[in-house]
């Protein structure tokens, strides 16, 4: 018989296959066990395990980094789903360490204060699969081209303000749909527009979809915030001070949940909606001194 | 004949793409009136303590329970796999299974994703070996009598395993090229 049994870990479709089981949920930012069980309880597909949420980081200023290993720790004993956390733009020893703690993904996260003004991480060497931001698709591209399992809209984390995320998603999505009206020679056209590989781009023309799973964060506050990136093609949200910024944290995350699941059906989004205390305050766009979608090479 | 794919979370559009390369009608499962309309249902990977948790918010885990008993063809991966399994190790103390399956599955018993690995598998009723991808996946620890396993891994653990109508795999055949899994769910359908 051909093929011999064989077990290879970290392959790309290993890696990328993490990412096909978290579509159509929820993924949540927390600082403490106790806050990573009241998302699990919730129904989080997953956390993101981080010391503290963007709103506080924008906050408190100085430089944000990766987290503290025990608190990492502290987090992957207290649930059962998987643990993300996040590396500094381009600080691959950061995710060296990640990876030795055995997290489930690395966010080399724009959320951070970037440790390298050029270079993003060489992430095709990793066992442990990366998430990235990305404002457009050849941003996107870029990411994958150097290994991203999973791209995400930057959005403008720690706001609530769901209209970047919106801006990313839509101009990710409808340059795919371009493309896919692209003759072959406009292809090389869009891979110099995009600045981005043409193999890609070529990829994209036949399928018309981005090569890894699409998901939407930044700004993210309702459960209609999470319908509307879902309406427009994510294919699951990360919702970071959206959930523990608010009054009541718990119902609020069992709502966005139960909002990416029904995102088409305006009955149950209405029902969910209802009653759920006051959401993050919020900053506005035009009021920030700091915008991290400007973050990223 | 329509197959049905739970849809409240995960991998549900890949198992529809399958179906689909075998020619077979489907559509989504997300409330009871979906789920009135299927004459069998996929479970796809995911989360399973979310699946479960959404399974009673919808209103879907009775009636899936009922059709259960009642003979409906059922084939779960992964998450699934432990939603139709009789015992659940290291799972939350509130989730609930449908007991279809006489396993018992640990979760995330192949430990977590810097462990995951795809392999090429045998299994019982397939030339070729199947080319199988286990994302963080359950891990069965025992089968019943009643319960026959079709595949195992290279520790000779069971991940394939057959009862009745019902089916359930630790991998993920959704997500590799082949279609040997599928057709042997839809095999047992017709």
């Amino acid at each position: 018989m051909s093929n011999e049994s064989n077990q290879t870990t970290g392959t790309p479709l290993v890696k990328r296959g993490l990412a096909e089981m978290l579509k159509g949920g929820v993924i949540m930012d927390v600082v403490t066990p106790e806050q990573a069980k009241v998302a699990e309880d919730a129904g989080a597909v997953a956390v993101m395990a981080l010391e503290r949420v963007p709103a506080d980081i924008r906050v408190d200023g100085g430089v944000a980094r990766m987290s503290d290993p025990d608190m990492i720790q502290g987090i992957q004993a207290a649930v059962t789903i998987p643990v993300m956390a996040k590396a500094r733009i381009g600080h691959f020893v950061e995710a060296q360490i990640l990876q030795a703690l055995d997290v489930d993904y690395i966010d080399e996260s724009e959320v951070l204060t970037p440790a390298d003004e050029a270079h993003h991480i060489d992430k095709w060497p990793f066992t442990v699969p990366f998430v990235c931001g990305a404002t457009n698709l050849g941003e996107a591209l870029r990411r994958i081209s150097e290994g991203a399992c999973m791209i995400r809209s930057k959005g403008e984390a720690g706001t609530g303000d769901v209209v970047q995320a919106v801006r990313h998603l839509r101009s990710i999505l409808g340059d795919i749909k371009k493309i896919t009206q692209a003759d072959s020679a406009e292809l090389f056209d869009w891979a110099k527009h995009l600045q981005a590989p043409l193999p890609l781009i070529q990829e994209i023309a036949e399928t018309g979809e981005l090569p890894v799973p699409l998901f939407c964060a930044g700004g993210l506050a309702t459960p209609a915030d999470a319908a509307l990136a879902m309406q427009l093609g994510a294919q699951a949200v990360f919702v970071g001070s959206g959930i523990f910024k608010s009054e009541d944290p718990a119902p609020r995350a069992r709502a966005i949940v139960e909002a990416t699941t029904n995102y088409m059906d305006a009955s149950i989004l209405a029902k969910v909606s209802a009653g759920l205390g006051a959401p993050m305050t919020g900053i506005g766009m035009d009021e920030l001194d700091v915008k991290y979608e400007d973050r990223g090479w | 004949m329509t197959i049905g794919v739970l849809a409240l979370q995960g991998a549900f559009r890949a198992h529809r793409e399958k179906l689909d390369a075998l020619g077979a009608s489907h559509c989504e499962v997300r409330v009871p009136g979906d789920f009135d309309r299927v004459d069998a249902l996929i479970m796809p990977g995911g989360e399973s303590t979310t699946m479960s948790m959404l399974l009673e918010s919808s209103g879907l885990f009775e009636p899936i329970h009922e059709r259960l008993k009642a003979g409906m063809p059922v084939f779960g991966t992964c998450a699934g796999l432990i939603l139709l399994a009789r015992e659940i190790q290291d799972g939350r103390d509130d989730q609930r299974s449908f007991a279809a399956l006489d396993v018992a599955v640990q979760r995330n018993g192949y430990g977590r994703q810097v462990a995951s690995f795809e392999d090429h598998l045998v299994v019982s009723g397939v030339e070729q070996r199947v080319h199988s991808v286990f994302i963080r996946a359950p891990r069965i620890t025992s089968v019943g009598e009643d319960c026959d396993v079709l595949a195992r891994d290279h520790r000779s653990d069971p991940v394939l395993v057959r009862q009745g109508t019902v089916m359930g795999c630790a991998f993920h055949p959704e997500l590799s090229e082949d279609t040997a899994i599928h057709r042997l769910f839809l095999e047992s359908v017709a």
